[in-house]
């Protein structure tokens, strides 16, 4: 299936699952599905440099909250539509993704891993400091009530953020199945064979921490707006570094459906999970169900199913 | 024909910490030449390798190719000049299919360079042909993993092929090979070499090495000490001494 294909198909897919949206007249689905739409956007952002070329990113909250934050310091200068404020934060967050990316892509294995960690500690210090955004007792944002065409605006934001997913997932299959794929992939096996094998590894892995770190920047930039009162422990919460991590690694790190079925899988036990039980046991959950897969199935579920397949073909 | 120099290495020195690697190698290899390098184990044969094809830096002398300077160029930069090199030890990407490990040369090494995009078909049947050429056609779609030693080193030396490069620097590419297969891979370096492209052959297999070299180049201790024809090599008393001792 060519790329063109899969993008439309993709899109027909998206618009399926919001048509069928409208038909739950429960505002609260439009809330819990936000989320898990949002976790498919920063798991697949993950996976291009985290699964494709092997550098574990741990510091997803940094580019995540830089996308928010870049929302709210916008703001408060000028009135611009959210899709506009996507493309900035993204921008924001895919620069500083090439920025730590010439820093530290020297860095190899358990060094950039700390590295990245490091980078969300000194970006939430900023962020804490930084009062025009409200600094450490946070920022409100007043949203309208309703949005042309669309109506309501939680509805709305589900709707980007179903748009920005198709976007992300379509992108990652693109680069899969791409000369850039086969580069990421060499990389990730020898980066010094891939090297000597022609592949300019410094250049694809700068590609791959903007375009990663875009991602997040464009999954954080709406945030704000979905949650009205933005401060620094939220934006730079834990868990988006834990679940970016984990829901590629359950769902399987080498195509783009596996960040997508652990994102939906992992997300939807969570936001069910926050429900019925208690949203402390959230993460509880993910560490459990990451460590049962990191012992059971280390390819994740693609990886288990293309195990069965093979094993039912030999 | 004169056959121009294509490969020329100045005073090349590399040391690791205090260790002394490579000290002051001279060595010049013309167009469709081909050279037999020798010497044993920890002599710098493969650190040689490493500073001619960018995968490590020199610290001192000067490597030339096709008259111009590449020091200091990235390791993919020297591959897309046409330097190609397969690895003592196999280092095969082993998530990508046997066949898939062959694309990474042709996509990132031979298209920069040529500046042709192969279509996916084009690359399919150039891997397909590079494989058979190695013996290697019925393990296309198997995991690098799946092969034996012997095949992973086939592999290691198709995919240097498939660069397409001006010179192929083979290191240690038949070890454990049996009799036959040494002769197989020997008879297919002879009609690469015959096809224009030059061979530095690295080897302990001196059967190999000898039939093969017009020259031979022996590495002892990070210094050369000998580089002749081979029959004039095997009698030079200082090489005799480095290998069997007084």
């Amino acid at each position: 299936m060519g790329s063109r294909v899969f993008i439309l198909l993709a899109i027909a897919v998206g618009a399926a699952v919001f048509a069928l949206s409208l038909l739950v007249h429960n505002e609260y689905f439009f809330f819990a599905g936000y989320v898990v739409l949002q976790y498919v956007v920063l798991a697949t952002a993950w996976n291009i440099l985290g699964g494709y070329t092997g550098y574990v990113n741990f510091g997803t909250a940094a580019f995540f909250a830089l996308g928010a934050y870049s929302s709210v310091a916008l703001y408060k200068l000028v009135a611009l539509p959210l899709p506009v404020l996507m493309v900035i934060g993204g921008a924001i967050s895919g620069l500083v993704g090439l920025g730590t990316g010439y820093l530290t892509l020297r860095l190899r294995g358990v060094y950039f891993a700390i590295a990245t960690l490091a980078l969300a500690i000194v970006v939430q210090t900023l962020i804490v400091n930084w009062d025009f955004v409200g600094g450490s007792r946070g920022a409100y944002i007043m949203r309208p009530q309703q949005v042309p065409i669309v109506g309501n605006y939680i509805e709305y934001l589900f709707l980007v953020m179903l748009a920005l997913a198709v976007l992300a997932l379509a992108t990652a299959r693109a680069v899969e199945r791409s000369r850039l794929g086969y580069g990421f992939s060499a990389i990730r096996d020898d980066e010094v064979a891939a090297e000597a094998f022609g592949v300019p590894t410094l250049r694809l892995k700068l590609l791959a921490t903007t375009l990663s770190g875009a991602f997040m920047g464009m999954a954080g930039a709406p945030l704000p707006y979905y949650v009205t009162y933005l401060d620094p422990a939220s934006g730079f919460s834990l868990a988006y570094a834990v679940n970016a991590v984990a829901m590629p690694l359950v769902g399987g790190t080498t195509s783009w459906l596996g960040p997508l079925i652990g994102a939906l899988l992992l997300g939807t036990v969570q936001q069910v999970a926050t429900v019925t039980i208690s949203s402390a046991a959230n993460l509880l959950i993910v560490g459990l169900l990451l460590v049962g897969f990191v012992i059971a199935a280390p390819d994740g579920i693609v990886g288990l199913i293309e195990k069965h397949w093979r094993a039912r073909r030999a | 024909m004169t056959r121009r120099p294509l490969l020329e290495v100045e005073d090349l020195s590399k040391r690791f910490g205090g260790f002394v690697a490579l000290e002051q190698v001279n060595i010049a290899v013309k167009e469709g030449e081909r050279v037999g390098l020798i010497g044993p184990n920890g002599s710098g044969k493969s650190t040689l390798v490493n500073c001619l094809c960018g995968t490590l830096r020199n610290e001192q002398g000067r490597v030339r190719f096709e008259g111009q300077a590449i020091d200091g160029l990235s390791a993919h930069r020297r591959i897309r000049l046409g330097m190609a090199r397969s690895f003592q030890l196999p280092r095969p990407f082993r998530s990508l299919s046997v066949g898939d490990n062959l694309r990474i040369p042709l996509l990132y090494a031979v298209s920069a360079r040529t500046g042709v995009r192969l279509s996916h078909a084009e690359i399919g049947a150039r891997c397909e042909e590079l494989l058979r050429m190695v013996g290697l056609a019925d393990k296309a779609a198997r995991n690098p993993l799946e092969l034996s030693q012997v095949e992973m080193r086939k592999l290691e030396l198709a995919r240097a092929i498939a660069a397409e490069p001006k010179i192929l620097i083979a290191d240690e590419a038949m070890a454990g090979l049996s009799h036959s297969e040494i002769d197989d891979i020997v008879a297919l370096l002879r009609r690469l070499n015959e096809g224009g492209i030059t061979i530095i052959l690295i080897e302990h297999i001196m059967r190999a090495v000898l039939s093969f070299s017009e020259r031979v180049i022996v590495l002892v201790a990070g210094r050369k000490i000998a580089d002749a024809a081979p029959e004039e090599v095997v009698r030079d008393p200082e090489v005799v001494r480095a290998y069997l001792g007084e």
